[in-house]
């Protein structure tokens, strides 16, 4: 049983099981789909709200998901809570199997782009506003939508699900072309 | 707006524990890696797509199996805007590739070590400030287009969801045959 644990990689589709057996969980103890996203726009408005809470409060989309001045609603809620538990999970299993990594420009974009750390953040800092606002545009991210709305047959998930593998497609061969899979 | 901070306990304690198991199975599954996303989106490793149907798959089976057993479980349906769907999909598609991370996977990605998984879900908190300053324009314009709802495969066409999950466990089989296949080909 514990080499199970200490194993470095799991089945993709244990894993996805494992995911989709979670999600049976969430649903039907919790009335609540996994979902990562919304999550980063909770902590924007709580980091915004530090300086000024009347700016955030009189902000629509803030207003949807923190409530308003007389009703707030809470910031540290269930998804928030699983986003912080997101880095607590993967650490324990990362530490179980020995396969923690210190990783701060990944090989393939070092092959690209050069071993610059200051150029590989500012890409992933720029990246992940990139991420976040088509997330936030289409309503969910790939654990919301992708998954969660994939296996609620819902339209609007699968629209997403395929423009992102479509762009992510088209992306990732413009970045690094052929060559590139031999680097990954 | 941090009088009421924290929702009550079991509903942290709840999150708390669905995001532990799900950060546990995400590194497990090797998609807390830059190169196994990037991977697969130039088809090289798939195992991305390999979880995400499973997953999908498997879920539908036991949402829809335990809503048919008469089990009082509701769905959670975003709302589709056909332009905010697919353009928020390619723009996603396009951080996602050069990030090498998603929302989650970037969040796991720290919590196994990943350096450059910081400065990505930093940008992601900032992008979500900008969404929404740029929300009331948005809505407006874009996400008014092609509403229509809270819609799913079965609610548009009428016909059962068990249509739809059988075809999905066909369509998937498929795939990961093929994906064996290619993978055969490879060694």
């Amino acid at each position: 049983m514990i080499s199970i644990f200490k194993k470095a990689r799991w089945s993709p589709y244990a894993v996805g099981t494992g995911i989709g057996i979670l999600s049976w969980i969430t649903f039907a103890l919790m009335n609540k789909a996994l979902g990562v996203s919304t999550t980063m726009v909770r902590t924007a408005g709580a980091v915004e709200g530090l300086v000024s809470e009347t700016y955030v409060k009189s902000n629509p989309y803030f207003l949807k998901y923190l409530g308003t001045v007389a009703e707030p609603n809470p910031i540290l809620e269930w998804q928030f809570s699983l986003v912080v538990m997101l880095v607590v999970g993967a650490f324990c299993a990362s530490l179980l199997s020995s396969s923690r990594i210190q990783e701060a420009v990944p090989d393939l974009w070092r092959w690209r782009f050069g071993s610059s750390k200051r150029l590989r953040f500012a890409g992933a800092f720029l990246a992940g506003i990139v991420v976040i606002f088509g997330a936030r545009l289409a309503g969910g991210c790939t654990s919301g939508h992708g998954i969660s709305g994939g296996l609620q047959l819902a339209v609007s998930s699968w629209i997403f699900f395929l423009c992102l593998f479509a762009s992510g497609i088209v992306t990732a061969w413009l970045l690094y072309g052929k060559g590139g899979k031999d680097h990954v | 707006m941090f009088e009421n901070f924290f929702a009550n306990p079991t509903t942290i304690l709840m999150g708390g524990v669905t995001g532990f198991l799900f950060g546990f199975l995400l590194q497990k599954g090797g998609v807390t890696r830059f190169s196994v996303i990037v991977g697969q989106f130039l088809l090289k490793d798939f195992t991305v797509l390999k979880i995400m149907l499973t997953a999908i798959v498997v879920g539908s089976v036991g949402i829809y199996g335990m809503r048919a057993l008469g089990f009082d479980i509701d769905l959670h349906i975003k709302a589709t805007a056909l332009l905010g769907n697919a353009l928020g999909g390619l723009i996603f598609g396009a951080g996602m590739a050069v990030l090498g991370y998603c929302p989650g996977t970037a969040v796991a990605a720290i919590g196994e070590g990943s350096r450059h998984a910081v400065p990505g879900v930093i940008g992601m908190i900032v992008g979500a400030g900008l969404y929404a300053e740029v929300y009331p324009w948005v809505k407006a314009n874009i996400l008014n287009i092609g509403n229509i709802g809270k819609a799913t495969l079965p609610s548009m066409t009428g016909w059962s969801a068990w249509w739809f999950i059988l075809a999905l466990f066909v369509l998937a089989m498929g795939i990961f045959n093929l994906i064996a296949r290619l993978e055969q080909k490879k060694l």
